[in-house]
């Protein structure tokens, strides 16, 4: 069994951790820039504004409806993400870190009433650190982001579905009849890994529902739209087809996160962990013709295990839209050099693409020396290197050459402050 | 309180137990310090219980003198503690954060000032009273 856990409007949630005065406000968070939307609270969605809005097309709504806009604050949503991962991986013994608020839990050998301990580590994350979470339990990873669907969507819209399954909801433990009615509720292009394309043609083939979409004739299925459809459909039949770290569809962030298979305490090793995950991550970058602008990086200690703890993440900023392998790895490098810190047995660590932009609208806005596209061969080379003359031989050199963060280059208007990683940027409380 | 120690055993492997090194073993006297090997003292380790749910704030204002909380001080706020009577937390008052002893005593809540001159915040008919954290530490740096 898997769980899918994700904060509800995670960067407009983690704002309002810090100014609890936005709660129940129209709240908008705005991308690079100050470009478009990219998250929105409840009541910003109640007024109707949509995923990607441009800011402009919405501004007037400041005026007229009180909407309130921030510009995205990444070293905030970092840390927060890095907070709810450490507790969300308390659910069961291995996670996936999907994307910067959501990831894949597996349940296996957990025993006992797995919803209620779903909910006393969404109570926890809610209390710990103030993020609203959903849980969505499946014996597969579309049944359980399907879950997470209909555990968000009964909150949020009453009687969209059955009201006990709000928050947390679990798909892996109830009759076929319920689990098909709950489907037959839920539009196919909810299922995970369902583009609009594919949308489309499955609604002219009167395939409208995701209960449709599970009861089809797989060969058809298979026969018009290729395997990858077929391997939803199987998925939502209950047969996993996708193990933890793998995905179907392009996504908005890009994660390659991994435990240790003993713990690390060395910064050589580490680094050369985050140097195979930054490589990793720009690989799937390019493949999905994306750009990021944010790099985070993060270690933990193991929850499971005593002695000193240690979980800390950093964002780091890059001074212009890249896919570029060396940039991405060079970020990720001098971000884990600045929160690294000896004595600690490392068992887990990351890297995070952040605020990721298609590869055809490149800003050039400053003309930069010009920019390759793939620099997998140098990289490869690089590896080839650093096992012929041992760990970290040329890994630590290329840090080196860091990212310094830019801001004069970045509209960001509306930005609050870096509360919990600058010393000078700390809340204010009154006394 | 959920506790996240797994209910499944975990695998501990050689890597994962480590002593610290106290040089190679000589026969005759052992070393007298031996039996002292201790890390240095850890800030953080000492003051931080829960990781995930400490953050800091800076504070304005003179109204928690008397608890030895003064202006620009930096307190450590733990939201994993449960608060209780008598303790200092950080509290949600109109939209902003407050730094105020917590009251609760038979059924009545409030906020106390640690100073005279601060009026008592009572919630009003239908509030409630929201506590953000407990203040487990205040930091003040003096002029070096």
């Amino acid at each position: 069994m898997l769980a899918l856990l994700d904060g509800n409007n995670f960067y407009v949630s983690s704002e309002t951790v810090f100014r609890p005065a936005l709660a129940g406000l129209p709240v908008v968070v705005l991308s690079n820039n100050d470009g478009c939307v990219i998250s929105r609270s409840d009541a910003a969605r109640a007024l109707g504004i949509k995923m990607g809005a441009p800011w402009f097309k919405v501004s007037h709504l400041a005026d007229s409806d009180g909407l309130v806009a921030l510009s995205a604050n990444f070293p905030l949503y970092g840390d927060i993400s890095d907070r709810m991962m450490s507790l969300a991986a308390g659910l069961g013994p291995a996670q996936e870190i999907y994307s910067i608020d959501e990831c894949f839990v597996s349940l296996d050998g957990i025993p006992g009433d797995l919803v209620d301990r779903a909910r006393r580590v969404r109570a926890r994350i809610l209390k710990w650190i103030g993020i609203p979470c959903c849980v969505g339990i499946g014996p597969t990873k579309t049944l359980a982001k399907l879950a997470n669907h209909i555990a968000k969507n009964a909150e949020r819209k009453p009687g969209s579905y059955p009201a006990h399954l709000a928050q947390v909801c679990h798909l892996g433990a109830m009759p076929q009849a319920e689990l098909l009615d709950l489907m037959a509720s839920t539009a196919v292009g909810e299922v995970w890994g369902i583009g609009r394309r594919i949308e489309a043609q499955l609604q002219e083939a009167n395939i409208r529902t995701a209960r449709d979409l599970a009861t089809a004739d797989v060969p058809t299925i298979r026969q018009r739209w290729g395997v990858v459809l077929e391997r939803t459909v199987r998925e939502l039949q209950g047969v996993a087809c996708l193990q933890l770290d793998e995905q179907p569809a392009p996504k908005k962030e890009i994660a390659c996160t991994r435990s240790f298979g003993h713990p690390v305490t060395t910064l050589p090793e580490l680094l050369e962990a985050i140097t195979e995950f930054a490589t990793r991550a720009a690989v799937k970058l390019r493949d999905q013709q994306s750009l990021a602008n944010q790099v985070m990086v993060f270690a933990h200690t193991s929850p499971f295990r005593s002695g000193p703890r240690f979980s800390r993440s950093c964002v780091t900023p890059l001074s212009r839209p890249t896919a570029d392998t060396r940039r991405l790895v060079a970020a990720g490098v001098a971000g884990m050099r600045k929160i690294y810190e000896s004595g600690y047995l490392l068992s887990k660590a990351g890297v995070m693409l952040l605020d990721l932009q298609d590869d055809k609208i490149e800003q050039g806005a400053l003309a930069l020396e010009p920019e390759s596209k793939d620099q997998t061969v140098l990289m490869g080379t690089l590896d080839e290197v650093n096992r012929r003359y041992g760990r970290g031989t040329v890994t630590v050199g290329s840090a080196g050459t860091s990212n310094k963060p830019r801001g004069w280059e970045m509209k960001q208007a509306r930005r609050t402050p870096a509360y919990t990683t600058d010393w000078n940027d700390l809340a204010i409380t009154r006394a | 309180m959920y506790s996240a120690i797994p209910t499944h055993p975990v695998p501990i492997d050689d890597a994962s137990i480590s002593l610290p090194m106290l040089g190679l073993i000589r026969a005759g006297f052992p070393s007298p310090a031996a039996d002292f090997a201790q890390e240095r003292i850890d800030l953080i380790k000492q003051l931080i219980v829960h990781p995930q749910a400490t953050f800091l704030m800076r504070v304005r204002g003179d109204s928690m003198r008397e608890e030895g909380i003064f202006d620009n001080d930096v307190v450590i706020v733990d939201r994993a503690l449960r608060p209780v009577h008598g303790h200092i937390v950080i509290a949600v008052v109109d939209g902003e954060f407050t730094c105020k002893v917590l009251y609760q005593m038979r059924g009545r809540i409030k906020l106390r000032a640690g100073n005279p001159t601060y009026p008592d915040i009572v919630p009003r008919e239908g509030q409630t009273l929201e506590v953000w954290g407990v203040v487990t530490t205040a930091i003040k740096t003096f002029k070096t």
